[in-house]
């Protein structure tokens, strides 16, 4: 930062494409991933003379729903449009989308602030509109692959209330949550599910106008949009603290030389010529659709972390982990039903077994240890069968091979020592064998009493009871025998 | 209502087509003439009418989301100028990235 304070103000448009079997106007699979060019195409994606789009209701529905949890309204009155603009990826030479009269408006998430406390983003508008082809561009040529063009596509436009790139990131990591809540997307960034663009302006704090707004487009990863976004703030605020002016234009993101260059300026920006779309019928949504399709929506995040704060006593942070995926969020219940120890699952859930996630680069829906699993290993650290350490090992193996613990235990002979009588005798023998060291922690060398505890689990490999070996230790250090 | 010769620039421009200097006279007369004929419409009384999106009387036509067929792929690019490797082979575009809202 220079001299004086500057104030960020960032508005963020997303696109999410809807997971309908078919695409939005017509019958063709929407799965276009792993699909051949042009394999998913019909007249209508092709835009032949003569064919028509059909709405597809599970698109409409899906958007409603996105819209009721965003808490945006309703429209009662819904129309397309038609957006014009001439490029290969689109045959027809328009996109069918929304402009006047969107499926839902007026809405807000919750995301934390930058002072750490809940804040609201309005949504200014969600609305329903059709993919665009795919190009690929080779050797002075650019290819077109229809496959993408017409996959049902929600945008979703805020207003520009985020005030850094760290809430412009919570916003959208909000949003993806949301969608995979409702399981009406896969909101995959990196496989282009789920697209961002944002725009931005800087201003001296206490400036009441706003400044030159840029936008910067195809952020297609969560670190984009935060590497964008403050490599964008920087370079305006130089600019300013240089007595020069931000130029508006659109902006793309170069993510290996990590900076933004110019895509387009704003003087040949498109006249899109919008008017209501005439091979389309208006939408009339009733209240009683709406509802019923209120009573479809699940828990959402917001409200499941404020459940997890009251009946499992998780603070808000941790909470949030949790609830962050809904599949995360219920396998913890799950595991917390079978054993009701929600800090204690909390503990295993989020160390062990989110490190293991993150290493094998998998969901937990694949993940091969079930909550009741966790519940019996657990109950073993509880009965004293094993201990914490054991546990831990005991939970790697089950984690490689989705084994029971219990069989885990038996099977390699874990089972923890408690018997005061045989650990007596270790403890006995170590101490016999490190004079020196008995000597100096009698001399006040304190600290030695973790090493005597290395010994003994050392020699009972890791199996002893550690509270009664803590116990007999004491008394025989302390003591004089 | 005549439209000047920019007017005509800009229209050819967004509809992709390349007009002579003739063409560009030919049409801003053309043009003008429509949009001449299209102001009757100014002097209807619609005070009483309200803006709607159709003349049609129905509304929610939509199907279920259900798959079906599409085409084969030689048909889908039998009528194409040029095509590579299953897809549609264009001139480079160059000005923006793929992405459009």
């Amino acid at each position: 930062m220079g001299q004086r304070e500057y104030e960020v103000i960032i508005g963020m448009e997303v696109h999410a494409q809807l997971l309908t079997r078919s695409k939005m106007f017509c019958g063709c699979s929407a799965d276009y991933v792993d699909a051949p060019p042009n394999t998913h195409v019909c007249p209508v994606c092709m835009a032949l003379p003569g064919a028509l789009p059909v709405i597809n209701r599970a698109a409409v529905e899906a958007t409603i729903r996105v819209g009721l949890a965003l808490n945006c309204e309703i429209a009662p009155f819904s129309v397309f449009a038609r957006k014009n603009y001439f490029y290969p990826d689109l045959p027809k030479g328009y996109q069918i989308s929304q402009y006047e009269l969107p499926l839902t408006y007026n809405g807000w998430v919750e995301i934390e602030g930058n002072d750490g406390q809940p804040k609201r983003v309005r949504i200014r508008r969600a609305h329903l509109e059709e993919d665009t082809g795919k190009l690929v561009h080779v050797n002075g040529y650019s290819l077109v692959d229809l496959n993408r063009a017409g996959v049902p596509l929600l945008e979703i436009v805020s207003e520009a209330d985020m005030r850094s790139a760290e809430e412009a990131h919570r916003y959208l990591l909000k949003l993806r949550t949301i969608l995979r809540y409702l399981g009406v997307s896969t909101a995959d960034m990196e496989k282009g599910a789920m697209r961002c663009e944002a725009n931005l302006s800087v201003r001296p704090r206490g400036q009441q106008t706003l400044g030159t707004k840029v936008e910067i487009k195809n952020l297609n990863s969560f670190k984009a949009v935060r590497d964008a976004i403050t490599y964008e703030v920087k370079r305006q605020i130089a600019i300013l603290e240089q007595g020069g002016t931000v130029e508006q234009v659109t902006l793309g993101w170069d993510e290996h030389a990590g900076r933004t260059f110019v895509q387009r300026t704003k003087e040949e920006a498109h006249d899109y010529r919008y008017f209501p779309e005439p091979d389309l019928l208006p939408l009339e949504i009733s209240r009683e659709w709406v509802e019923s399709l209120r009573a479809t929506l699940p828990e959402l995040p917001d409200a499941k972390i404020q459940r997890f704060m009251q009946t499992y006593g998780l603070s808000r942070k941790e909470a949030d982990i949790i609830a962050v995926e809904r599949e995360v969020a219920e396998w913890y219940e799950t595991a917390v039903a079978a054993y009701p120890h929600p800090r204690e699952v909390y503990h295993w859930l989020t160390g062990e077994i989110f490190r293991y996630l993150n290493e094998a680069n998998i969901p937990i829906t694949a993940m091969k240890v079930t909550p009741d699993a966790l519940a019996e290993l657990l109950r073993l650290v509880e009965d004293g069968t094993i201990n914490r350490n054991t546990a831990k090992s005991v939970l790697q193996e089950m984690l490689a091979t989705g084994q029971r613990p219990r069989t885990i235990v038996d099977a390699k002979g874990l089972a923890q020592v408690s018997d005061e009588a045989a650990l007596r005798a270790v403890v006995d023998e170590i101490i016999a064998a490190h004079p020196d060291e008995v000597r100096r922690y009698r001399e006040g060398k304190k600290g030695l009493f973790g090493w005597f505890m290395g010994q003994v689990m050392r020699a009972t490999r890791g199996k002893a009871n550690p509270a009664t070996v803590k116990k007999l230790l004491s008394e025989r250090l302390e003591g004089d025998g | 209502m005549a439209l000047s010769r920019e007017d005509v620039e800009h229209v050819a421009w967004l509809a992709r087509l390349a007009l002579t200097e003739e063409e560009i006279e030919r049409f801003r007369e053309h043009l003008s003439a429509i949009l001449e004929y299209a102001r009757m419409l100014e002097e209807v009384d619609i005070s009483d009418v309200s803006p709607t999106a159709t003349v049609l009387p129905m509304r929610n036509v939509m199907r279920d989301d259900e798959v079906r067929p599409s085409l084969p792929r030689d048909v889908v690019l039998a009528n194409a100028p040029d095509t590579y490797e299953g897809y549609f082979r264009v001139q480079a575009v160059l000005d923006t990235e793929d992405e459009e809202g």
